[in-house]
């Protein structure tokens, strides 16, 4: 999915939002909707159901390549703020201590290291999921209200080259769905 | 059978432990926690908001005196330049580290049971955090120069001094409270939009749903959300070590006997975990009762984290005696007479009231009654702390009251504006935990959902209950001990 691509389709549906009552029906229905070739569809539950990512086919985050790079640049902050303070800003000579103290900044270079990876990991996460996005045609659903207690869905989107409202609807009601709807955009 | 929370703590027939008790179904377990916060104001709730609100009042008085006037309304003087400031920083940075270690470490180590006092840990770790902060900032007496402790660019083109640790410690605890939020407000996103999907006014909606980011809990969202976590948990454990050892620097790095010792950093951070839990406890003890999570908070995690007060009390206890063995090793006179008078000098009674408190009290908990029992849980956290802040308090003061020459020797008192500082933190913690019980959920229900034996996705109705019974028929393999 590209980062800054169009988030919801064209067209009269969004898509069809279906309702399971367990992680089991879930998890198998994801692993029959991922055989069925849909690519532009996602599966909501109220916790991490562990496993439903391969069900569904995802990939492994790539989270951690971007905090990985935080990391690294906070690190040469940290040490390059104090280096470049106590060697050229203000080079002052304090208990007798080289100007490049290097074991001496070693804390702050740790600290500021972990902040910047840290904010690389919340702010990385929130991009990577498109957050914060108030408004989505998911939320028009009354039953969606349920997804943050104990419902757990499927929904489909209506740019997927394989759906179509009345058969993908059919598809999902023999997968073991309690409800499916038909969303507009 | 009807089985009692004791029986099922005991249980050696089922391996994987029963976390949340009355076999809770998804919906169960949101209602029990969104209750709190949709329910009408428990009357109990002003019973502790209104003093803790009083306190945070005098805290603003003392706080405005101590600037109009200056550090002189303590009771302060030349030996003893820190005392209550900087033992009330420490205590307090002490508390936060239990939620950090409740909340990454023990993730870290898949310790599912974290998952029903995690939230509430964690919100106590930043409160503790801020009452810690209050006390280097207001400490420095002229406070309009505060600014000098960041590294900014000046008009006296001055910088500090970053081979200091006092301007280490500025950083450890900044990125550590900074930090800590960031985790904190990561693992409530789910349960603000738990909130927002269940609000009955516009108002809630609105204000849970701007804090929800417009969460769907989609498996999409939660594949990089689940990492962001693991990242952060990862980042926070050598960060919450990393913080108590630098504070332990403030001290060590000085040439003081009584602080220049080595064992300081794996001492404090033992230390502080000890008073976290303490403080975790007491909060748990009256979260449960007052809000019916008895079946999500359960003895078994009081056992738990009573087991932990056992480890790191003993380890506290241990390096008490470190020291003096150290001192007497060294041969260095000066520390050997800091360590006999700090046992039985002018402040004898402060040493004594934390040996007591933090050494021989705990090994109650060797026994397993004494481990669930909640009287007693309750009254030895309160004790704990009690030591605790005795412990800080021995090291700070006593080191500092007998100067290298006896013409130089004090004694500090505290006046009403140190205990009135004390007191105001207390008053400042309490009233931001309030609040929290009273507008968020204080378990994370997203997790807590996760432990419950129907979130697996292969779990099959009745197929934990076959289990069980097969295994209580079978004899246990041979060999199995």
């Amino acid at each position: 999915m590209p980062l800054f691509g169009p988030q919801v389709p064209k067209g009269p549906h969004y898509g069809i939002l279906a309702e399971f009552t367990t992680p089991a029906d879930l998890y198998h229905a994801c692993e029959r909707v991922r055989d069925a070739g849909f690519t532009r569809w996602d599966a909501h539950t109220p916790f991490p159901v562990h496993g439903l990512e391969r069900a569904m086919g995802l990939r492994r985050s790539k989270l951690p390549w971007i905090v990985l790079g935080m990391g690294l640049m906070g690190l040469s902050l940290g040490f390059g703020l104090q280096w470049w303070v106590h060697s050229a800003a203000y080079p002052l000579v304090i208990s007798g201590k080289p100007l490049l103290a290097w074991p001496a900044y070693i804390p702050i270079t740790f600290e500021v290291g972990v902040l910047f990876a840290a904010l690389g990991a919340v702010f990385g996460m929130l991009g990577l999921n498109r957050l914060p996005m108030h408004h989505h045609p998911l939320f028009q659903s009354k039953v969606f209200e349920r997804v943050t207690d104990d419902t757990f869905f499927i929904s489909i989107e209506s740019w997927d080259p394989q759906f179509d409202p009345s058969a993908t609807g059919t598809l999902l009601e023999s997968l073991g769905a309690r409800s499916v709807e038909l969303l507009e955009s | 059978m009807a089985q009692t929370e004791a029986d099922l703590l005991d249980n050696p027939v089922a391996s994987r432990p029963i976390l949340i008790l009355r076999s809770p179904d998804f919906h169960s377990i949101t209602e029990a926690v969104a209750g709190v916060v949709e329910g009408p104001t428990p009357a109990g709730w002003w019973f502790f908001f209104l003093p803790a609100l009083a306190l945070l009042g005098l805290l603003g008085v003392a706080v405005s005196w101590l600037f109009w006037e200056g550090i002189g309304i303590w009771g302060l003087n030349v030996p003893v330049g820190w005392a209550w400031d900087i033992t009330n920083f420490v205590f307090w940075v002490g508390i936060a580290h239990a939620g950090t270690l409740i909340s990454a470490i023990l993730f870290l180590f898949r310790q599912t049971w974290r998952t029903s006092i995690n939230r509430a840990a964690e919100a106590m770790t930043i409160f503790a955090v801020m009452c810690a902060m209050i006390f280097p900032g207001i400490h420095v007496g002229r406070i309009w120069v505060a600014y000098w402790m960041f590294p900014l660019p000046n008009q006296m083109d001055m910088w500090p001094n970053f081979r200091s640790p006092l301007l280490w410690d500025v950083f450890a605890v900044s990125v550590y409270g900074s930090v800590s939020l960031m985790f904190w407000y990561v693992g409530l996103i789910p349960d603000l939009a738990m909130m927002r999907d269940r609000a009955k006014t516009q108002t809630r909606k609105f204000v849970y749903g701007l804090f929800a980011l417009g969460w769907r809990g989609s498996v999409r969202q939660w594949n990089h959300y689940e990492m962001a976590y693991l990242i952060l948990a990862a980042l926070a454990t050598p960060l919450v070590l990393s913080v108590h050892s630098v504070v332990s620097m403030d001290f060590a790095v000085s040439v003081i006997p009584g602080w220049h010792t080595t064992i300081f950093p794996p001492y404090f951070v033992a230390g502080a975990i000890f008073s976290g839990f303490a403080m975790v406890l007491t909060i748990m003890v009256i979260c449960r009762t007052a809000f019916g999570l008895e079946h999500i908070m359960t003895l078994r995690h009081f056992d738990y984290m009573a087991k932990i007060i056992l480890v790191t009390g003993t380890m506290v206890g241990f390096a008490y005696g470190t020291e003096f063995f150290t001192a007497w090793y060294s041969g260095n006179p000066y520390e050997v007479f800091t360590f006999l008078n700090r046992a039985g000098g002018p402040y004898a009674w402060a040493y004594w009231i934390m040996v007591s408190c933090n050494v021989i009290s705990p090994q109650i908990f060797w026994f397993k009654k004494a481990r669930t029992s909640i009287p007693i849980l309750f009254v030895l956290s309160i004790v704990i702390n009690i030591g605790m802040w005795f412990e800080r308090f021995v090291i700070i003061v006593t080191s500092l009251h007998r100067d290298f020459l006896p013409s130089a020797w004090g004694y500090f008192s505290p006046t009403f504006w140190d205990i009135a500082c004390l007191l105001g933190s207390f008053g400042l913690f309490f009233t931001m935990f309030c609040l929290f019980v009273r507008f968020l959920p204080m378990v994370a229900t997203a997790e807590v959902k996760t432990v419950l034996p129907q979130a697996d996705p292969h779990w099959q109705p009745g197929a934990e209950r076959e289990i069980t019974d097969r295994r209580a028929l079978e004899p246990a393999p041979e060999g199995a001990s």
